[in-house]
């Protein structure tokens, strides 16, 4: 029975004595794969040369601060939540008389811990966030040795104080800002 | 006392050469094999990775040697042995230049020409199979001698294909010393123009011999782990790698030195230059035949599928030797023509 029309009729044919020969078959061979030794490497050498990053790239994650220099995160958990693969954990603190310039409300995360072995960089943190905190950013996980290495606390993921170690989250466009 | 020491020298040197030339060859082929498929290759290890034999041999040594429990012990440090001495012994013969001149004394940039130079390697390369045989025997896999059995027929049957290819070459220059043959193919009167079936026969089993594809049924890795070094670990695989290395080079020398001309090129008479300076010239050819070789056969490797066992004793046995019988009675045939033995 036909079903399509598509079918093709196998035909075991035998070989020519130019076929059989195999030498014509081999030096185009050799031809075609030589022709690959001038072409363009397709190789991106990664840490020296960056492959061009989508505007909408979702990288490294970053704890904002505010113009004062005062942490964003009021560690409400929201994040934690939202995050579908359960990388975020954190402890919340009371702000202490003489913290005001460090911690923008009452309530502060002492301790904020990303696993970025189980991030999926999937951004929800960043939508479900009502601070303004937490952003991804342009940036790419660097690689390491040691699993420990890749839990991130707010060491690595809180911005700098001063204007220049600010990281800038302006580059990549993202349709969930509210600013 | 003299003739000892030019001659230690000459070895050592052939020695050191082999060795060096077998761990560049293993960065050619990573970079030729990454040229051939678009990549860029190792290139980390200095610059454009050119340390990278020297960080391998490192890795070689420092691996943890494994000697299996139920393997026979003596055996099986014996094989890589074999393989590597059989390896390096090879290049004896060979002439790696024309003579050089110091002090009136006339040296010949060749180990030995012993008259039966040919012979000498066919009988070495021989001994080689026992290397791949004893090691996969000792090892007690399954994997392993299944390797040594498809790698020893292999050898026994290409061996054959190539020794009578070479019984032509040798009827048309009526000598087995290697240092002859070269010595008569002056200028451009290479035998590959007067032998193009006996050059391409030679070169096929030259790929058998050496293991390479489309003939690496003996470490066919799909089907066979690792063939006969599957149990090898550290050094003692690395002479494996090393031997079949150095038997690539050697072979190429072999082609270089039976087909294409040795250390001769065109227009070498007029030039007009020293004699030394020639020599060291030719020299330099013979290498750039050398290197041309071997990037043919890292060429065909990626070009190449390995064949099937049926196909490749096809291939050996119903193919290459009849051919290389109708090579000889051909040559018989053309060598009696001009010597008028038909008028």
């Amino acid at each position: 029975m036909q079903l399509t029309n598509r079918s093709e009729v196998v035909v075991n044919k035998e070989m020519t004595f130019k076929e059989r020969l195999y030498f014509p078959a081999i030096i185009s061979g050799l031809i075609i794969t030589v022709k690959h030794l001038f072409k363009k490497r397709a190789t991106v050498k990664y840490p020296e040369e960056i492959r061009p990053m989508a505007p909408v790239y979702r990288g490294l994650h970053v704890l904002k601060r505010d113009e004062q220099g005062r942490e964003n995160c009021t560690a409400c958990g929201l994040c934690a939540v939202a995050c579908p693969a359960e990388a975020i954990t954190m402890t919340a603190a009371e702000r202490k008389k003489g913290e005001e310039h460090l911690y923008r409300e009452e309530k502060y995360a002492a301790i904020y811990e990303i696993n970025m072995l189980r991030c999926i960089f999937c951004g929800l943190c960043e939508e479900a966030c009502p601070k303004e905190a937490i952003f991804l950013t342009d940036r790419m996980l660097p690689s390491d040795m040691n699993r420990a290495n890749f839990i991130f606390g707010k060491d690595k993921l809180v911005e700098g104080v001063s204007i220049d170690s600010r990281i800038d989250i302006s580059k990549r466009t993202n349709a969930h800002r509210k600013d | 006392m003299e003739f000892i020491i030019v001659k230690f020298v000459l070895v050592v040197i052939v020695f050191l050469v082999s060795l060096g030339i077998a761990a560049y060859s293993t960065y050619a082929e990573r970079k030729i094999a990454a040229f051939l498929q678009d990549r860029v290759g190792p290139d980390r290890a200095g610059p454009f990775g050119i340390l990278q034999p020297l960080a391998d041999g490192v890795k070689m040594f420092m691996k943890e040697e494994i000697i299996p429990t139920h393997a026979d012990k003596g055996l099986f440090i014996l094989g890589p042995s074999i393989m590597m001495m059989t390896a390096c012994m090879t290049g004896v013969v060979i002439p790696w230049g024309n003579t050089l001149i110091i002090n009136g004394t006339e040296y010949p940039v060749q180990i030995t020409d012993i008259n039966i130079g040919i012979l000498y390697i066919f009988g070495v390369v021989s001994i080689g199979v026992y290397g791949i045989m004893i090691g996969g025997w000792a090892s007690n896999n399954k994997y392993s001698l299944m390797g040594a059995i498809r790698a020893s027929s292999q050898m026994i049957s290409y061996e054959l294909a190539m020794g009578m290819s070479i019984i032509a070459l040798v009827m048309m220059t009526g000598t087995l010393s290697i240092g002859e043959i070269v010595k008569q193919q002056q200028g451009m009167h290479w035998n590959v123009f007067v032998q193009p079936l006996g050059f391409i026969l030679f070169i096929v089993c030259a790929f058998a011999e050496c293991n390479r594809t489309p003939f690496d049924l003996p470490e066919c890795e799909t089907e066979l782990v690792g063939g006969y070094h599957t149990e090898y670990s550290s050094m003692k695989l690395g002479f494996y790698l090393f031997a079949e290395y150095i038997n690539m080079f050697i072979s190429s020398a072999i082609i270089a030195s039976l087909y294409f001309g040795g250390y001769n090129f065109p227009f070498i008479d007029q030039l007009g230059l020293p004699h030394n300076l020639l020599t060291l010239l030719g020299t330099l050819i013979f290498f750039g035949k050398v290197f041309f070789f071997i990037f043919f056969f890292m060429w065909v490797r990626w070009t190449l599928p390995r064949f099937r066992y049926d196909q490749l004793m096809h291939v050996g046995w119903r193919v290459m030797i009849p051919l290389a019988l109708f090579n000889i009675l051909l040559t018989a045939v053309i060598v009696l023509w001009q010597n008028g033995q038909f008028n």
